[in-house]
């Protein structure tokens, strides 16, 4: 099995195996019956995960389109641990939501597998495939409460502005294709080293549109306008959820798309990304400051983390691609485990996820609010937590290209992001509770998630070493 | 155990907070036991501080204690500490004062007493590994992850504004710092540039060549830095509003050892790693430091609330620290380090009795009291025993930090001195200005006829600090000497500068004596000049009575 032509298909099997499972179950499941469907999901997960270790180091290949080289691994274990984390938190959830359970899974598991699919895939075609398993599923998940508004407009407009992406994606890949005459990237790559050097429009305009369909997934300033409304509408964990695991896929899509097939047009992407890149970070942390609602200000968060991201692209040298997936890898667990604490606290009649909700959590949570603080103050990229080493190794690659700017800028509004952040502590930690409110008690699956994502924090931010280790390994194997 | 004297410096404080957060008990009651713990943790603390300073070589200008061990060798960032002259006594101090506040607040914390005790001792923990990491990252790591705990100590325990001071307090020094990390970054990159490989430890940081122009922009970037944190006038405001709004504990911290963390970072990182530039700033610096001074204490005078009033003191005599390493002499930069400890000591106990005496009254305003010394005559004596040292009377602790800046500060630039001695009369008049309100007259207020003087408690919070500013100003040497050897060779390496700015050739001979060492002496000879004035300034104070 290892040696076929199809062991670099075993991650994205398991998870789909899983989620027909979950269907099938679904489907067979009398009315009113409990299912553990839930763990069928952190079965199949489970087992990509194991498959994405023994892949290691095999630059397993399938079908001319599947590349399961390290860097794509490292990008599918993230995205398993963003649908292990994301399952961990469900089951509570939608249980006191009254969320339907078969669906929610089958479609966070084929999002899931839509995701490992986009980061191990070599060929534009396929990644567009991958892009839209993902993007489907996600809308569907975004609009999961169908009688909530908010969540139907999110949906919507999500649907909307995504359908567009999609189509700009699609026409940068037909374009390149007429150019090139393949969609493959080492052909393309092959052909720009050639061409590269007479760059012509039409060149130019393939890049842009291919540029545009990631920017938007990736949520980059000028692209973002869909995130705040997406992720205030959506479920709280489906929000939790596309901010990380749709960030890693796209961002691998991205470096591979950026890195390999038109690295040779660097010169001409480079200062576009340099004003994206510079865009998202001031646009998302300056806005950021003036939300309310917790949710629209994590994905103002989000946004900024995108830029800071990007900043680890534009330097695009060894430094920036290995500390754009260490970087990936923190933000998820970080994001998700901040997301987690939103959703578990919110009861059916109440969601809590306002500034003013979170008043005096400390009193009544001391554990809640002590995670949730610590989860903040990764977001915010102090130490001694992971988020601070995943800030430092991102603008160490940024000031390694000569990038000062960048890093200064990505420095300065990481203070600005703290504001913010801070003020959801000042929340928990030094303000009274305003009403004495009911807040739901925590399952101790949920819980040993969030305990297990904050020592993992405190473990990169303090002995980061093997993860950087190898996060350097997996980009020095292509490229 | 020497070897690890370091490790266990910082590992114990932070093993002690975790075994606090561990602690049966819920809410209150488990109380006495969390602050009996919490107490021994830091009093075994400050043990270990002792046997440093019994086990230090007062000879050697060179690190000692130095342990290192790779950390993440891919950009050969090591865990590396050592202490030398310069640093030994901020670690002494951070471990002095921890006791004393964690005791100062054992009945004015009355809630949540398990998380203030966990946040004290993750403080101090990370205040001594910024004083002995010798790895320019790791000194990042434990310069910002120390901001977390006094955002909290500040925050929660504080008096009205303290959501307001803590998170400009978190947000001036973050806005600070960061650029600094980028400078750190940059720094790394060139020693990759000449060695062809990262590093980010100091020792070997030393060693690099830096062009000109990156100097100034390192410099700037590291000198803002430590300048908020001093803070060096105009980078000020923040300070005020976290002391007043600090629970007395933060407020010992903060004035006692945290801000020696930026003139501390001045002397070791800014000037040694970028001398050049640092020849250029340092009129510049010293201007900013001389207005600071007298800025300071002119508002001092005018503070109706006795805490402001100490926080302007701090601005004022830190600009004294700041004069001292502006000197580039032996006599300034001892003088800064000697000072540094002795500021520790006496605005520390200042902000105790304050405190004090807010615990009994719940106001800190000057109108508020009057007469007070009828009511608690102990309370009184020791208050002026440190406001005396505060400003500088012979035989106490401040006379001599301030006595040898002034001094290097002349030999250097005799005008900066001349307005800088200033400072000293202004601080007598708005310090003892306040005792003469606050403890003099009659008993203007009827609240304050009851007020209860010194509690046991109290005795065991205010003695040691009491003894230190009495044993530092009667007995310097002690102090002085270890210091000695450490401020030479920073002193030397600055200097040294000077003569590569004439030329740019590289200045290897090491008889290369700067102008301004020569005109000093060596360092060495500092106590000598003490000893010597010690005994002039007592012969005026006998003649003047």
């Amino acid at each position: 099995m290892l040696d076929s032509s199809f062991a670099a298909l075993v991650p994205i099997l398991c998870v789909t195996l899983a989620a027909v499972a979950v269907l099938f179950a679904e489907a067979f499941r009398r009315e009113g019956e409990q299912m553990p469907i839930g763990g069928l999901g952190v079965i199949g997960l489970g087992f990509a995960l194991a498959g994405c270790v023994v892949l290691w180091n095999r630059n397993a290949s399938s079908l001319g389109v599947i590349e399961a080289d390290n860097f794509g691994l490292f990008v599918s274990a993230v995205i398993c641990v963003a649908g292990l984390l994301t399952i961990a938190f469900s089951g509570q959830v939608i249980r006191r939501d009254g969320l339907p359970s078969g669906e929610y899974y089958a479609l966070t598991l084929f999002a899931t597998a839509g995701m490992i699919i986009m980061a191990v895939a070599s060929d534009l075609l396929t990644i567009f495939l991958a892009l839209e398993i993902l993007s489907i599923s996600v809308y569907v998940l975004t609009g999961l409460r169908r009688d909530s508004p908010s969540a139907s407009e999110a949906a919507f407009k999500y649907f909307l502005l995504g359908a567009f992406s999609s189509a700009f994606f699609l026409y940068g890949v037909a374009l390149t294709y007429v150019l090139t005459g393949s969609t493959q990237l080492a052909d393309i790559a092959a052909w720009m080293g050639n061409e590269g050097l007479n760059v012509t429009p039409m060149m130019l305009i393939a890049l842009g549109l291919l540029l545009v369909g990631f920017a938007f997934k990736i949520s980059a300033v000028p692209f973002h306008m869909w995130t705040p409304d997406a992720y205030e509408g959506a479920p709280t964990l489906v929000t939790g959820f596309m901010s990380t695991g749709v960030k890693a896929a796209a961002f691998a899509a991205f470096i591979r798309v950026f890195l390999s097939a038109y690295e040779p047009l660097r010169a001409d992407w480079t200062p576009v990304l340099w004003g994206i890149a510079m865009l998202t970070m001031i646009v998302g942390t300056v806005v950021g400051v003036a939300q309310g609602n917790l949710k629209r200000m994590l994905a103002y968060s989000s946004i900024a983390h995108a830029g800071y991201l990007l900043v680890g692209l534009v330097a695009a040298n060894e430094i920036g691609r290995a500390s754009i997936l260490f970087y990936l890898l923190v933000y998820a667990v970080t994001n998700l485990g901040a997301f987690g604490i939103i959703a578990l606290l919110s009861t059916a009649d109440r969601p809590h996820e306002e500034l003013r909700d979170f008043a005096g959590l400390w009193h009544t949570r001391p554990a809640l609010a002590a995670l949730m603080a610590v989860f903040l103050l990764s977001l915010g990229g102090l130490p001694p937590t992971a988020g601070f080493v995943a800030k430092w190794y991102v603008f160490s690659a940024a000031v390694r290209a000569g990038f000062y700017d960048l890093a200064i800028v990505g420095m300065l509004t990481s203070v600005i992001s703290v504001f913010f952040y801070l003020r959801v502590v000042v929340m928990m930690y030094m303000a009274e509770p305003a009403d004495p409110q009911v807040r739901p008690a925590v399952g101790a699956v949920p819980l040993a998630a969030l305990v297990v994502s904050t020592a993992a924090l405190f473990y990169l931010g303090i002995l980061p070493t093997r993860m950087i280790d190898l996060a350097a390994a997996s980009v020095g194997t292509i490229f | 155990m020497t070897e690890y004297l370091l490790t266990l410096l910082i590992a114990v404080p932070l093993a002690g907070s975790v075994l606090v957060l561990l602690l049966p008990g819920r809410g209150e009651q488990a109380a006495p036991l969390i602050r009996k713990v919490g107490l021994g943790v830091s009093l075994v603390a400050f043990a270990l501080a002792l046997v440093l300073w019994a086990r230090f070589d007062p000879a050697s200008a060179d690190f000692q204690f130095v342990e290192r061990y790779a950390w993440i060798p891919a950009f050969g960032i090591d865990y590396h500490v050592g202490v030398d002259g310069i640093s030994l006594w901020l670690v002494v101090l951070t471990g002095f004062l921890t006791p004393i506040a964690l005791l100062s607040s054992w009945e004015s914390v009355e809630k949540k007493t398990r998380e203030f005790t966990f946040f004290v001792l993750a403080l101090e923990a990370a205040m001594i590994g910024v004083f002995v990491a010798l790895d320019l990252f790791l000194f990042y790591v434990f310069w910002d992850a120390m901001l977390i705990p006094m955002y909290f100590l500040i925050g929660v325990w504080g008096y009205d504004r303290r959501i307001y001071a803590a998170v400009k307090f978190i947000l001036y020094t973050m806005a600070g710092s960061v650029l600094m990390l980028v400078a750190i970054l940059g720094l790394a990159f060139l020693h990759q540039q000449a060695s062809g490989e990262y590093s980010f430890d100091y020792v070997r940081l030393l060693a690099l060549d830096i062009a000109p122009v990156w100097q100034y922009w390192g410099f700037l970037a590291f000198a803002v830095a430590f300048a908020i944190k001093v803070p060096i006038f105009p980078f000020h405001t923040w300070l005020p509003d976290a002391h007043v709004e600090a629970p007395t504990a933060g407020s010992v911290i903060l004035a006692g050892v945290l801000l020696k963390m930026g003139t501390y970072g001045l002397i070791r990182f800014a000037y040694p790693l970028f001398p050049e530039a640092a020849l250029y700033f340092t009129p510049l610096i010293a201007a900013l430091a001389v207005v600071g001074i007298v800025y300071g204490a002119l508002v001092a005078m005018v503070q109706p609330d006795m805490k402001k009033l100490v926080a302007y003191s701090s601005v004022s005599h830190l600009g004294f620290v700041v004069l001292g390493i502006c000197a580039l002499n032996a006599n300034g930069m001892q003088g800064a380090v000697y000072q540094m400890v002795a500021h520790g000591v006496s605005t520390g106990g200042l902000f105790l009795i304050v405190g004090m005496l807010s615990d009994r009254r719940h106001t800190r305003l000057i109108a508020e009291f009057g007469g007070l010394k009828r009511v608690m005559p102990r309370l009184t004596a020791a208050f002026l025993i440190i406001t005396l040292s505060s400003i500088g009377l012979p035989s106490l602790n401040g006379f001599i930090g301030e006595f040898l800046v002034l001094l290097g500060a002349f030999l250097w630039e005799w005008r900066f001195a001349a307005v800088a001695a200033t400072g000293v009369i202004l601080s007598a008049v708005y310090m003892l200005w306040m005792v003469q309100r606050v403890f003099y007259g009659e008993v203007t207020n009827e609240h304050n006829r009851a007020l209860p003087d010194l509690t046991p408690r109290e005795w065991v919070v205010i003695t040691p600090v009491v003894a230190m500013a009495i044993l530092m100003g009667v007995l310097p040497n002690i102090f002085l000497a270890p210091t000695a050897a450490a401020v030479d060779k920073t002193v030397q390496r600055v200097v040294q500068a000077q003569n590569v700015t004439v030329d740019r050739t590289p200045a290897d001979a090491p008889d290369a004596i700067g102008p301004a060492t020569a005109a000093a002496g060596p360092a060495t000879a500092a106590p000598e000049q003490v000893r010597r004035v010690l005994r002039a300034s007592k012969d005026a104070a006998w003649s003047a009575q």
